[in-house]
């Protein structure tokens, strides 16, 4: 394939693997100047990844990245930014204390013998501030701002760097309607002066409204690219998560003993986090919740496991009102929780497969302030061979296993501790498949022992796949509970967004 | 090969050291010596045993030296002749160690303020205390059976040497074989994770600085004892040895690892090295420069091995 000379920017067969899993394969990707072009696709699709690559961050295992007729060699963000490639990032990056001219001018500062010239940058700022219509002082120091107006900022730091590419990743998500109408001229206006717009949101009527074309990503690959005009939004939906489900996913064996309620939760509140949030989990059961990033579902979990406290409602678990202060006082009534983020808060990397098992249940392999190896070893490599955990020994260090193997620990570590329910975060977020399917087999024998399963996921598929009931939440309210005959990634996705 | 070498390494450096200084010194591989470089050790030995809990669970103690002299001059003042008995003296110093230390972990645990900034504090508020109780001057007259603990000795073993295998010993187990060292290492290794293990982290804490009170409680006694007098001044700068022998020992900063045998070996290559510069006539001047090396030598060593090892 050769390069159109309309396009800025054309990505080919570009492909990029962590620790041997792919996280983008074979990809394709171009943009034309004066182009809203806009990047479609599930959490753990590869758009971040995607986005990291061509603002020089990571660099691509294989494959082309060809901008302005002339192929990227060295990818670095410096070297990129000089070029023209900018991004508004989802946090915004800037130094609070400083200026909002020196901030836009950070790193490239005019100066006269070394002397700082505060002046000139900011009659440049100010002029750029008016040209995109921002009552904005560039005096003003960045935290004086809001969210919104940092934005804004990010956004002329990217047209003072003479940007021609710009990638804009959820940039609407802190925005008022007010401010997006500002944004959506600003973005109209860049187009008229042929800068190309790469354009990341979750937001599906945005997407429709101004961009020109739309690719999608699906697990790392290419999936197709479509003019905007030709898709509607179920199509879209369709291509996002259009995948066969049922194979990736171990059949289940329904739990035989009785139904109980484990743990039922009433108008669970937190500010600005979570709101009247209800639902309960019977034994036997897995319970999904889906929703986007920053609907309330991690938030959740870590109020239930006493990991943060939340404001109002109760927590009754199997028919006790319980009020659960910390991770300690949760796991010694049996509730279980792996987190979403394993490495700050699964596993002690420094400490063995053994020592990490035990590591909540120690006091149960301890005679008064003894701990009695033997017995605890037991333990342990029992459960290690149980979960499958690939590894030299079990006194081998957790750092040095694959990701799929420290989740493995984490779960044997609350599995040891008997608990009655589990909360799964994300449980099976940056593990290769075949691992995967085991962490399902896992929880599949988990239901089967009478054990009380919440699993929050990301993965559409995951969710329809495993669970018996999805709870759906946005911006944290709850907006939907389905059976799972009900339940459609479309329905789902619907709800998440709303 | 290689890497058990590695792991090794500051006891390899050690025993080198003592073979060049045996070369150049015949008297350096005495009994009488070696008794001298263990009894001159065994209280930055004990400082450093417990600074070593501290460091494991990413904290560090700089009271050491300022809880040394308060409770040595609290001893010495309970200490003269024929007034109360020796258990009186031995206990109070013990017990104001105890306290300094559980303070520091109160303060610690619920300000949530960085343990060098709280210990820092706690290191000028103790030699102010330590001045106070002493009205600034140093308290001597102390009874023969309180000069006995740092200055007698049984069958011909110096006291405090067998008061450093002894703790030694006590330490070295609860690190390696208690539920308490094993929160220690989790602690320090990832103390989020440690949390939602169900580990409670303060009470974690409290043990170490509490510990690490005591510990220099005992320090103080002993040094006390050996030079018959309580001196508001004594102590300063100990600390810094008892943080050197614990890094030097493998202990690493950012907390998760390091081992009471190693923090021994760090205590013995410093009274070694003291020791061997003095025997060459090397002025105390000098020595100060080649501990400083060393001291870095052995941190950049440390880091070689744990880049291999990550």
């Amino acid at each position: 394939m050769s390069s159109n000379p309309k396009n800025i920017l054309q990505v080919q067969n570009l492909s990029k693997s962590f620790l041997g899993v792919k996280a983008l394969d074979n990809i394709q990707f171009d943009i034309q100047k004066g182009e809203v072009h806009a990047l479609m696709g599930e959490n753990g699709a590869g758009k971040s990844t995607f986005m990291k690559i061509l603002i020089g961050l990571l660099k691509p295992d294989c494959g082309e990245i060809i901008f302005d007729g002339e192929i990227l060699k060295t990818n670095n963000v410096h070297e990129n930014l000089k070029k023209g490639i900018s991004m508004i990032h989802q946090e915004i990056l800037f130094v609070p204390e400083l200026t909002v001219a020196q901030n836009i001018f950070l790193g490239r500062e005019t100066n006269h013998r070394n002397w700082l010239n505060d002046k000139a940058i900011n009659h440049k700022t100010q002029e750029l501030l008016d040209l995109i219509g921002l009552k904005i002082n560039a005096h003003t120091k960045i935290k004086k701002l809001s969210i919104a107006q940092m934005q804004m900022i990010e956004i002329a730091k990217a047209i003072s760097n003479n940007a021609k590419v710009i990638i804009m990743d959820e940039p609407t998500s802190a925005l008022s309607d007010k401010e997006v109408s500002m944004l959506f001229k600003i973005i109209k206006d860049l187009k008229e002066k042929g800068v190309a717009i790469i354009y990341i949101s979750h937001k599906m009527e945005e997407i429709f409204e101004i961009t020109d074309r739309i690719t999608v990503f699906r697990d790392g690959n290419y999936i197709d690219t479509k003019n905007t005009n030709e898709l509607n939004q179920n199509a879209l939906i369709a291509l996002m998560v259009g995948r066969e489900i049922g194979s990736l996913f171990p059949e289940k064996v329904t739990f035989k003993g009785e139904k109980k309620t484990i743990l039922s939760v009433k108008n669970f509140s937190k500010k600005g986090k979570f709101e009247n949030i209800n639902f309960e989990v019977l034994a036997g059961e897995v319970l999904g919740i889906a929703g986007l990033m920053g609907a309330g579902r991690t938030e959740i979990a870590r109020a239930i496991y006493g990991l943060d406290k939340y404001d109002s409602g109760e927590i009754i678990l199997k028919g006790d009102k319980i009020n659960i202060k910390s991770p300690k006082e949760a796991i010694e009534k049996g509730i279980g929780y792996v987190s979403e983020d394993r490495k700050a808060l699964g596993f002690i990397p420094a400490m063995s497969i053994n020592e990490n098992i035990s590591l909540s249940s120690l006091v149960n392999y301890s005679k008064v302030w003894f701990v009695n190896s033997t017995n605890e070893q037991e333990a342990t490599s029992q459960l290690s061979n149980d979960l499958k955990i690939k590894s030299t020994s079990i006194n081998q260090k957790v750092m040095n296993l694959s990701g799929g193997n420290q989740q493995k620990v984490v779960i044997g570590k609350v599995l040891l501790t008997s608990p009655s329910l589990i909360i799964l975060d994300e449980p099976t977020r940056g593990i290769d498949i075949g691992a995967k399917f085991e962490i399902y087999k896992l929880i599949n024998q988990l239901t089967d022992k009478g054990i009380a399963v919440i699993m929050i996921s990301s993965e559409l598929p995951e969710i329809l796949g495993m669970s018996d009931r999805i709870l759906v939440l946005s911006k944290g309210k709850q907006t939907a509970l389905f059976t799972k005959q009900e339940a459609t990634q479309e329905k789902i996705l619907q709800y998440a967004v709303n | 090969m290689l890497n058990r070498l590695k792991q090794y390494g500051i006891f390899v450096v050690f025993i080198i050291i003592c073979l060049i200084l045996s070369l150049i010194s015949n008297q350096f591989f005495t009994v009488s010596n070696w008794t001298i470089i263990i009894t001159q050790a065994s209280i930055n030995a004990l400082l450093a045993f417990g600074v070593t809990f501290v460091i494991i669970t990413g904290g560090i103690d700089l009271s050491l030296g300022s809880m040394v002299a308060v409770t040595g001059v609290t001893a010495a003042m309970l200490a003269h002749p024929d007034i109360y008995p020796v258990a009186l003296p031995v206990f109070a110093g013990l017990i104001s160690g105890l306290l300094m230390g559980v303070f520091n972990g109160f303060i610690i645990t619920k300000s949530k303020i960085a343990p060098f900034i709280v210990t820092l504090g706690t290191m000028t508020i103790g030699r102010g205390l330590a001045l106070i109780l002493s009205k600034g001057r140093p308290v001597s007259n102390l009874s023969d059976s309180f000069n006995f603990i740092g200055g007698g000795d049984v069958f011909g073993i110096p006291f405090p040497i067998i008061v450093l295998i002894l703790i030694f010993a006590i330490c070295s187990i609860t690190l390696k074989k208690t539920l308490l060292g094993r929160y220690i290492y989790a602690v320090g290794g990832n103390e989020q994770a440690a949390r939602a293990s169900g580990i409670n982290v303060n009470q974690v804490k409290m043990a170490v600085y509490s510990i690490s009170g005591l510990l220099a409680g005992l320090a103080g006694i002993l040094l006390t004892s050996r030079i018959t007098t309580g001196q508001p001044n004594a102590g300063a700068g100990f600390e810094l040895d008892a943080i050197a022998a614990a890094v030097i020992g493998g202990t690493s900063t950012s907390g998760g690892t390091g081992t009471m045998t190693g923090t021994l070996v760090g205590v013995l290559l410093i009274g070694v090295i003291n020791n061997g510069l003095d025997l060459l006539n090397v002025t105390s001047y000098y020595q100060q420069v080649v501990m400083g090396i060393i001291i870095i030598g052995a941190v950049v060593l440390d880091s070689w091995n744990q880049k291999s090892n990550g």
